[in-house]
This record gives structure tokens, C-alpha cells and sequence, in this order.
């Protein structure tokens, strides 16, 4: 794999993670991230819109004129949202019921379009799957993280498994509104900790 | 259902940002100044009152009798971008000073996910017409309350001294957390 091909991938995860970074993609982040199962869940179904949307906004960006590229990118990611939420609702019942709202309203996700407009309809198809698969990466790890924390934070489990014990009352606010805040406060400060410290070796 | 119990419920216990999560990314985005909090919250109200009644008569009157639920989303989330350019042409055209206040706010709005949001959850509930739009207004209500208290605060928090490493973002979510605890105080209400 090429120097640019590589960058393309690895630019989503951490350098310009959508939550850590850009802070796009805040509804669903805040308001699926209560179990570490939920946040995977979720950005998976991100994931595969992602690509979907990406792949098919590069086949047609030359066909579509400038006037009308917004609405036209909003038709065709609704159309794969809703591919997605009908596939979901038929083969994970119990995640889609859990997701709820969330996954029709992946159509205004700002992620999605904003990788459409800002790279799918400049690039080729190849580096376009490239940059949603690591955007999408980049998103489902930070979810992942987020739901774990909160999970075990505010129910002592983590993917369901009881780690903390029956004796330990956990701090029920963190699965509720506040803690969605206050959890990626702290993520943000920790992530960008972590940054600051390798860049400064 | 009664109109107030909705609206009481809509306003203060399932506040729309602090407890359902949708229309985050204007409450964080725009939420510096009170006026211009205001000015969004406005916009808000307008355009989500009008594009739940937009969508409820089109998903009455043409996706349920041809079958076309499932088209739902993509019928919707056109539905209230042209009905957002609409009014911007109009606003324009018609009343320069309101455009002045309201116009920057309203691109913003087609990606807010809130509007999409009060839509589909008005069809998912059953809502007959009025009460929908008791339910649309009622949200909008909630979110300038929310995103009024929030400049108020962030405004203040301009003045004071911040640590380095929770300036810009961590500072806001922290404030941001805040508010919901408030408004937990409310949950009672709804039994």
C-alpha cells in the first residue's frame, strides 16, 4: 500500500478522529454510548453507511452538477440509511429497538456528509472506502470506549459482564444524561493529553 | 393525552438536548452569545413546528395509503431541506430585518438532527395532527430554554480562569453536564 493510501486509512483513527477531534457525530455519540454493546452497535451502522456513501458519492461525482450536490448526496445517504435500518431491524432486533431514533437519523450525521462533500467528491473510489473505513474506525473506537466507560461506571459491567462485584454500588449518573458529558469531557482531556505528549518527543 | 401534559413533558422532563441527545451540535456550536442562542432557538422553533406539519399531511396523505412507510426517511429528510431553502428565499424576499436575524441560522438547520428527529418520533407516537404540533412546539421551546441557560453560562465562563487542559471543549461538555442534573430535578412530574 502507497504513502497517500495509508494516510487516507489512518487519518480517521487518530488524528482526525470525528468525536476526539472534529466533534462531529455528537447526537448519536451522547445519546447511544450507555453500554459498551450500544456503542459498537452503532458504529457499525455508521461504518456501513460510511462506506456505502462514499463509495457511491465517488462513482457519481462527476455525473452530479455543483448546483444540486447537496441534496443529491442527502438522497443517496438517506437511501442507504434506510437500506441499513431495514436490514437491522430484520437480522439485530434487539440492538435496532435499542438504538432506536438514532439510526434513521444517521442521514443527518454530520460525519457522513461532511466526508462526502469534503472527500468522496474529490477522490477516487478506491481512497474514498479507504477514508470511511478509517473515519468509521476511528468512530466505532471512540463510541466503544465511551460505552465501556459509562457502562462499567454506571452499572459495573462492561459488554454485560459484571466486573465490579455485587457489593459495589456504581455511580448510577454516569448512564444517565450527565454522565454522557461528563465521560467525554474526560475522554477529550485524556486523548488530548496523550497527543500533546507524543508529539512533544 | 392532554396538550399541557405533553407540553410539560416535552419542555422539562424529556428536555429535547439534555435528555434525548438530538440537536447537540447547534447547542454546542452556537451557544456563545445569548443573542445569537436566541436568534437559533427562533429558527428552531419556526422550522420545526412547520416541518412536523409539512411531514405529518405527506406521510397521511401519500406514503401511508401507497404502502411507502419504509420511505419514511429519504421523503423526510428532503422534505425539510426544500422546505428550509423555501424559507430562506421567502424570508429574504419578504422581510430583510427577519433574515438579518434568522437567515445565517437556517443552513445550519436542514443538518440539525433535532428537526428530522421531532418528524419521525410525532409519527412514531401516534400523534394525531394538533398534538403533533403541541409536541414539535414544545421541543422547540425546550431547546431554547436549554440553549439559552447554556450561553448564559458560557458567557460568564469567558471571564473566568480556565486550567490549560480543559479549555475550549472539556470545559463546555463539563458545563453542558450541568444543566441535565438540573433538569433531573423535573422527572417527577411526568407520573
Amino acid at each position: 500500500m502507497n504513502k497517500t493510501s495509508y494516510q487516507n486509512l489512518i487519518r480517521g483513527i487518530i488524528a482526525e478522529n470525528p468525536i476526539l477531534v472534529m466533534m462531529l457525530g455528537m447526537c448519536p455519540t451522547l445519546g447511544v454510548s450507555t453500554s459498551a454493546i450500544n456503542g459498537v452497535g452503532m458504529g457499525l451502522a455508521t461504518l456501513l453507511v460510511l462506506i456505502f456513501s462514499n463509495t457511491a458519492i465517488s462513482l457519481v461525482k462527476n455525473i452530479i452538477p455543483p448546483m444540486v450536490r447537496i441534496p443529491s448526496f442527502i438522497v443517496i445517504i438517506a437511501t442507504i440509511v434506510t437500506v441499513v435500518d431495514l436490514l437491522m431491524a430484520a437480522y439485530l432486533p434487539s440492538l435496532h429497538a435499542a438504538l432506536g431514533i438514532y439510526i434513521p437519523l444517521i442521514v443527518v450525521n454530520c460525519i457522513i456528509l461532511g466526508r462526502a462533500e469534503a472527500f468522496a467528491s474529490k477522490n477516487t473510489i478506491f481512497q474514498s472506502i479507504l477514508d470511511a473505513l478509517g473515519m468509521g474506525i476511528g468512530f466505532t473506537l471512540a463510541l466503544t470506549v465511551l460505552g465501556a466507560v459509562r457502562e462499567l461506571l454506571g452499572n459495573g459491567s462492561v459488554f454485560g459482564y459484571l466486573l465490579l462485584g455485587e457489593d459495589v454500588n456504581p455511580i448510577l449518573l454516569f448512564i444517565m444524561p450527565p454522565g454522557a458529558f461528563l465521560a467525554l469531557a474526560a475522554m477529550i482531556i485524556v486523548f488530548n493529553r496523550l497527543r500533546t505528549k507524543e508529539n512533544e518527543q | 393525552m392532554s396538550y399541557v401534559f405533553i407540553f410539560i413533558t416535552a419542555v422539562f422532563v424529556n428536555n429535547i438536548v439534555l435528555s434525548q441527545f438530538l440537536g447537540i451540535c447547534p447547542f454546542l456550536g452556537v451557544s456563545k452569545k445569548i443573542s445569537t442562542a436566541l436568534g437559533m432557538g427562533f429558527a428552531v422553533m419556526f422550522v420545526m413546528t412547520i416541518a412536523t406539519i409539512v411531514t405529518f399531511l405527506i406521510y397521511h396523505a401519500l406514503l401511508l395509503p401507497f404502502n411507502l412507510e419504509y420511505m419514511m426517511t429519504v421523503a423526510f429528510i428532503l422534505l425539510i431541506a426544500s422546505f428550509v431553502q423555501m424559507v430562506e428565499i421567502i424570508i429574504k424576499k419578504v422581510s430583510p430585518p427577519l433574515y438579518q436575524a434568522l437567515g445565517i441560522f437556517l443552513p445550519l438547520i436542514t443538518t440539525n438532527c433535532a428537526v428530522l428527529g421531532i418528524a419521525i418520533l410525532t409519527i412514531q407516537k401516534n400523534y394525531t395532527l394538533l398534538s403533533g404540533v403541541c409536541y414539535a412546539l414544545a421541543n422547540a421551546v425546550g431547546f431554547t430554554l436549554a440553549i439559552v441557560i447554556f450561553a448564559g453560562i458560557r458567557e460568564r465562563l469567558a471571564y473566568t480562569k480556565i486550567p490549560t487542559a480543559l479549555k475550549g471543549t472539556p470545559i463546555a461538555l463539563i458545563t453542558a453536564s450541568l444543566l441535565p442534573m438540573a433538569f433531573m430535578g423535573f422527572a417527577g412530574i411526568g407520573h
